[in-house]
């Protein structure tokens, strides 16, 4: 039987188990340090993977259900202008929502450490910071890339793994795009180009998101069990509800629930929080107390604002020439040149983008290997059968191409993560409500990107093309921006150490530090910053 | 096309039934046991099969052969599976009992057993594990049998692509053509 009573000693407690939790775990563990890290969600059998691909491909299951992710203990409201669908966007259990994201893993630019706010607030920390912790970062993660894009940040040591060699279909896209001067280069993968780390490398499933039952993509599950294997000890279906603080102002106790219906104080000497960039404000609010009135480190009041997502443009169309989408899951080319300077014209050997001078947000466009439909999808869902069937698939498939792309959402402090006291969870929680809208500047931008997407699809000669922009837009599910960093204690919750201001033994590892979103996946940042926090919490013991 | 032993055991891994090997395929062992209330595995076995009658494209041969060796290792495995099968299977003879002069869906012809599944509804059906017996046809027979073709390399290939998402074909296939 699974013993979920609170250890005796811990020199930490880690909330949360996903890549951030986990690798602070790790690193705490290595040093000697006791660690306990409490994690909501379940642990998934490894055995139970394959089981999850066929829920994924099979139309019964929506994604959430694929990770078991819904019902009382998950319930959330969303009540700004445009629906935020959260629990398509998260993972509750050990590795925490790595389990089902795609895996895409790039540095921010340095440009995004730059970047100003319209209230005024900085990162208060810039690349050179953080780039050491970035190559440690995609070794832990085991990053397949290739030093080709010409517009990454600095760096000097190889990826630890090869890339992933360019797709059938991102030849298409590169004779079209150097015909129109866009520049095209790999994608950093935390997916195992080679055997790594003791995981075996990619067979290609085509199911990365939202499972890969080889487990040649990375998930913090890997973290977990390294941890573990150094002494740390990971409680499952253990959710925290609330952080109490004794008299001189620092977290005491965690009290956690477990499925037997006990609650549970964990004591600690330091805590860090690592539970995503909705459920880690929602923790810090559910801690209000009569210190702490306006929820725990929130004397600034921004616990919960600023919450950014990257959102969704694309473009897809068909060409008169087999494209060979769908054979496996993940992108190989993408395309940073539109990134810094969204606005930039380019000109190529027989063709241009124009320039735009409207103020814009950074762009990131991806070349899709996944285009159009998934024939064994088509069949679960079709209304035919038999030859007509087969006819129909056959029709369907094979000559579409996509482009993707992820628009960087300006920080706002109305769009953000409250309590909903309406709504309770399975342990009489409010429910987290997640209020998201769009500006002008993002709508612009997902306007940009699909004119540069229509011109390289057009170049390459497609039809029937059709584009995902403003109106249609969704998330990327990179939840950031919900406990800030800064310098300034009446605007940030943490500063450049990941601490809060408020509370000297209670750090942030996640994305919800993020001051300004970029329009890069996160998670290598995410994971960069958290072996930050631990080398400061570490410091701090 | 034809479908090989070795498609079934494709079709396995993909569903999540790992197998060391042919050898331990259903044809080296007894279909197990399914209920003393219902159908057993071999009624359950010989339904998918006249299923797979109508469902499958005509450009497949050896179709007993593969859905007898992907579908009673299904059996096996996964018990909920079987339940659920075996519950749909007794509901959809009942079904046939009235409407038609045979007792047993695995007895009609492949007209019949088409003409049977269109007046159920299932072409249009939402799949569902519980629920109306449309539904749960659609899940348990219909789709698990389009899963287990359309994943597998050969199912793939009859319609264009090598490795279909399910299917762990390596990623060679997503290069340039030779």
């Amino acid at each position: 039987m699974t013993d979920r009573t609170p250890s005796e000693r811990a020199d930490a407690c880690v909330v949360g188990s996903g890549p951030a939790g986990a690798l602070v775990a790790h690193r705490l563990a290595s040093d000697g340090y006791d660690v306990v890290v409490l994690e909501a969600g379940p642990r998934f059998s490894r055995d139970s993977r394959e089981e999850r691909m066929e829920r994924a491909v099979r139309p019964v299951d929506g994604d959430p259900d694929v990770w078991d992710v819904g019902g009382e203990r998950d319930a959330y409201r969303s009540t700004g202008r445009r629906f935020y669908p959260l629990n398509a966007a998260r993972v509750k259990g050990v590795g925490g929502t790595t389990l089902h994201w795609q895996g895409m893993v790039m540095r921010y630019h340095e440009a995004d450490f730059e970047r100003t706010t319209p209230d005024g607030a900085t990162w208060p920390i810039d690349y050179a910071d953080l780039r050491p912790y970035y190559a440690e970062a995609e070794a832990a993660l085991g990053v397949a890339g290739a030093s080709d894009n010409p517009f990454a940040p600095p760096r000097e040591e190889p990826y630890p793994l090869p890339p992933f060699e360019p797709s059938y279909s991102d030849s298409l896209f590169a004779e079209a795009c150097e015909r129109l001067g866009v520049v095209t280069h790999s994608v950093p993968n935390a997916r195992n180009s080679e055997g790594y780390d003791g995981r075996s490398a990619c067979v290609g499933y085509g199911t990365c998101q939202p499972v890969c039952p080889s487990g040649a993509k990375y998930d913090a599950s890997v973290h977990v069990r390294k941890a573990e294997n150094e002494g740390a000890r990971v409680v499952d279906r253990a959710p925290v509800q609330r952080l109490e603080t004794d008299g001189d102002g620092r977290v005491e106790t965690a009290v956690y629930a477990t499925p037997d219906g006990a609650e549970h104080r964990q004591t600690a000497r330091q805590f860090v929080l690592a539970c995503g960039g909705v459920e880690t404000p929602r923790l810090l609010l559910l801690s209000q107390s009569s210190d702490h009135p306006d929820g725990l480190a929130n004397s600034s009041g921004a616990v919960g604002r600023y919450f950014m997502d990257h959102c969704y443009a694309g473009a897809d169309g068909r060409l008169d020439e087999e494209t060979r989408q769908n054979h496996v899951g993940f992108i190989t080319t993408e395309c940073h040149q539109f990134y810094d300077d969204p606005g930039r014209a380019t000109q190529g050997t027989d063709g241009s983008v124009p320039r735009s001078d409207a103020d814009l947000s950074p762009i990131k466009l991806e070349f899709l290997n996944y285009a159009g439909p998934s024939p064994v999808e088509m069949a679960l869902s079709g209304e035919e059968w038999g030859d007509d069937l087969r006819d129909t698939l056959e029709a369907a498939y094979g000559d579409h191409v996509g482009m993707g792309g992820l628009v960087g959402q300006t920080p706002r402090p109305e769009n953000r993560v409250t309590l909903d006291t309406s709504t309770t969870d399975d342990h009489g929680n409010p429910v987290p409500d997640v209020q998201w809208s769009l500006d002008a500047r993002t709508r612009r931008s997902i306007e940009r990107a699909n004119e540069i997407q229509t011109r390289v699809l057009t170049e390459m000669g497609a039809r029937a093309v059709s584009t995902v922009g403003p109106d249609e837009t969704g998330p990327a599910y990179h939840h950031m921006g919900t406990t800030r960093m800064g310098e300034d204690p009446e605007k940030s919750v943490v500063d450049a150490r990941l601490r809060t201001h408020d509370v000297a033994n209670l750090s942030i590892a996640s994305s919800s530090v993020f001051v300004t979103s970029g329009a890069l996946n996160p998670t290598l940042t995410i994971a960069a910053l958290a072996l930050k926090t631990a080398d400061h919490v570490r410091a701090d013991l | 096309m034809e479908l090989s032993r070795r498609d079934a055991l494709v079709a396995l891994a993909s569903a999540g039934i790992a197998v060391g090997g042919i050898a331990t395929l259903s044809a080296d062992r007894d279909p197990p046991a399914v209920a003393d209330d219902g159908p057993d595995a071999e009624a359950i076995l010989s339904t998918l099969t006249t299923v797979a009658g109508v469902v499958y494209p005509s450009a497949v041969a050896n179709v007993d052969t593969f859905v007898e060796s992907y579908a009673a290792e299904r059996l096996r495995r996964r018990p909920a599976y079987r339940e659920g099968a075996r519950a749909t299977v007794s509901d959809l003879d009942d079904y046939v009992a009235v409407h038609t002069d045979s007792e047993r869906y695995a007895d009609l012809d492949t007209a019949t057993a088409e003409a049977i599944l269109h007046r159920l509804g299932v072409d249009s059906a939402a799949p569902e594990r519980a629920g109306s017996i449309s539904g749960r046809v659609r899940y348990y027979l219909v789709n698990d049998l389009l899963f287990a073709l359309y994943a597998s390399p050969t199912g793939g290939e009859l319609v264009g692509i090598e490795n279909p998402q399910g299917h762990p074909g390596g990623r060679t296939h997503s290069r340039r053509p030779e």
